[in-house]
């Protein structure tokens, strides 16, 4: 276990104008630590996880992120090139439409490729090795390497979108409800291949969803968000076995039991 | 290394925000420790709140007051307030717990749910799938189950899975919240037989058995929780 946190941020609001994003959202994340993000629509889960991954900038809150060297940096005074080099390499951003993460007009070898040639890679013979083991990794055949995402189902996508972002050995992986819009039975593949590589590469992840199940399966902790602001964290477990909070108690009620 | 786990004046309630935030008092003062090689079993009626205080142990539900000291990695760690990693770490190395349902993880076999808290602790895989092996023969679960998911399973086979993967590390702490509740004459046997091998390694147990065949076999005390019960302290 690890005794530096990973990513620091405290105090972190986003504000539209006068409409509230997400206020004054603390948290530490650890190495190897699985964060979940729930709340309904709109109750501020995506702006942080935008602010966090420096795709918006906050209106305020710091955010410190512990990089390979050990220095903390602030994201918010890291240059626009590191701070891409960071989200190339250090970082994933598994988004809920796969179409958003993947180039949709480029083999799936390449969509896997790219990220290893933008952190230097220049072997072909290695980068296409590379490739077809992370597509073997996350169960997309072999003989599926030379085809475009376009011609792949939602749920290859997702998988191939996973491949491509975990390729460079990333620390930090932001997944934007990775299993929204999926089948059951997708989701379950998913869920399970997501559980497996987190634990076995030791990643942390901050996982956006609305999805409860989803937050039991995969999370450590939970944050539980409600108009901007974060009601309840702790334990997932203890989180939804002892729910505290008004608006939590109503999440956890309305989970229908199969 | 006496004494593992120490639980003094432990108190705790549930708001109902959803039923106009009446106030539910489950226990109050629970205070009892739990020497190494013995098992204490929890008596009482049903909704005494026995698997409400074995719940606060493992920190699936939080406490409104008192201490849950356990000794972990050779300090004494207060669970009613640690931070959630430190309540993880102290479930992966110090603190097991068989529930008295199987969680079941889609796509994941019986053997793979087994193994998983030896790998956890870092033992390499093969070696924690022969030991999950070893401990589901024993629990006489047929081989052709152990690469299925256990989402299909009868109770009983489910409950044996869980009970496997409970026993299979050497926690220092166990809680059992009715492992035998849905299992036969035989397999209750075995049950009881891992109990004793575990007492005798110096696991501390904490248990809710309602079989008092096996309550009698495996309990060195039994602690009535009804004196915890919040009635008896109010006023």
């Amino acid at each position: 276990m690890s005794a530096v946190p990973l990513l620091k941020v405290k105090d972190v609001s986003k504000f539209y104008g006068s409409r509230i994003g997400c206020r004054n959202v603390s948290f530490e994340l650890y190495p190897g630590e699985v964060l979940a993000v729930v709340g309904e629509s709109g109750s501020g889960k995506t702006t942080l996880l935008s602010c966090l991954s420096t795709r918006l900038m906050p209106s305020s809150g710091i955010i410190e992120y512990h990089m390979r060297d050990g220095q903390y940096r602030d994201l918010a005074h890291m240059g626009e090139a590191e701070r891409r080099f960071l989200m190339r390499t250090d970082w994933g951003f598994v988004h809920q439409n796969p179409a958003d993460g993947l180039r949709m007009t480029v083999s799936a070898g390449a969509n896997v490729g790219e990220r290893l040639m933008a952190v230097g890679d220049r072997h072909y013979g290695n980068i296409r090795a590379s490739a077809n083991d992370w597509l073997r990794r996350v169960e997309i055949g072999e003989d599926r390497i030379d085809d475009q995402p376009r011609a792949f189902s939602g749920g290859m996508r997702q998988r191939l979108q996973i491949a491509r972002n975990l390729v460079t050995s990333p620390r930090l992986v932001f997944m934007d409800e990775p299993t929204g819009g999926l089948d059951v039975s997708v989701q379950a593949r998913l869920l399970d291949l997501v559980r497996g590589l987190v634990h076995d590469l030791g990643l942390a992840a901050i996982i956006v969803t609305h999805d409860l199940a989803v937050a039991r399966l995969l999370s450590h902790r939970m944050m539980v968000m409600k108009d901007g602001a974060v009601i309840e964290q702790g334990l997932t477990d203890r989180v939804l076995d002892d729910p505290r909070e008004p608006y939590t108690q109503l999440l956890v009620s309305s989970i229908l039991q199969v | 290394m006496g004494t593992p786990l120490v639980v003094s004046e432990v108190a705790k309630s549930f708001t109902m925000h959803l039923r106009d935030g009446v106030r539910l008092p489950v226990a109050a003062n629970v205070s009892f420790a739990v020497k190494a090689g013995e098992c204490v079993v929890l008596g009482g009626p049903s909704g005494v709140g026995k698997s409400s205080i074995l719940k606060m142990l493992y920190g699936n539900y939080g406490v409104d007051e008192g201490q849950i000291l356990m000794e972990h990695d050779g300090r004494l760690v207060n669970l009613a307030s640690a931070e959630p990693r430190t309540v993880l770490e102290v479930r992966r190395t110090t603190l097991g717990y068989v529930s008295q349902f199987l969680r079941v993880v889609p796509r994941v076999s019986a053997l793979d749910i087994v193994a998983e808290p030896l790998q956890a602790r870092g033992v390499a895989a093969a070696e924690a799938r022969e030991r999950a092996a070893d401990l589901l023969s024993k629990l006489n679960l047929p081989k052709e189950l152990w690469v299925l998911p256990p989402a299909t399973f009868s109770g009983g086979e489910q409950q044996r899975v869980n009970i496997a993967r409970g026993f299979i590390t050497d926690h220092k702490i166990l809680l059992l919240d009715e492992p035998t509740a849905s299992l036969d004459a035989k397999n209750r046997a075995v049950v009881v037989e891992m109990i004793a091998e575990k007492k005798a390694q110096g696991t501390a147990l904490i248990g809710i058995f309602h079989d008092a065949e096996v309550r009698d076999a495996v309990a060195d005390r039994i602690i009535d929780v009804s004196e915890f019960s919040p009635r008896k302290h109010a006023a």
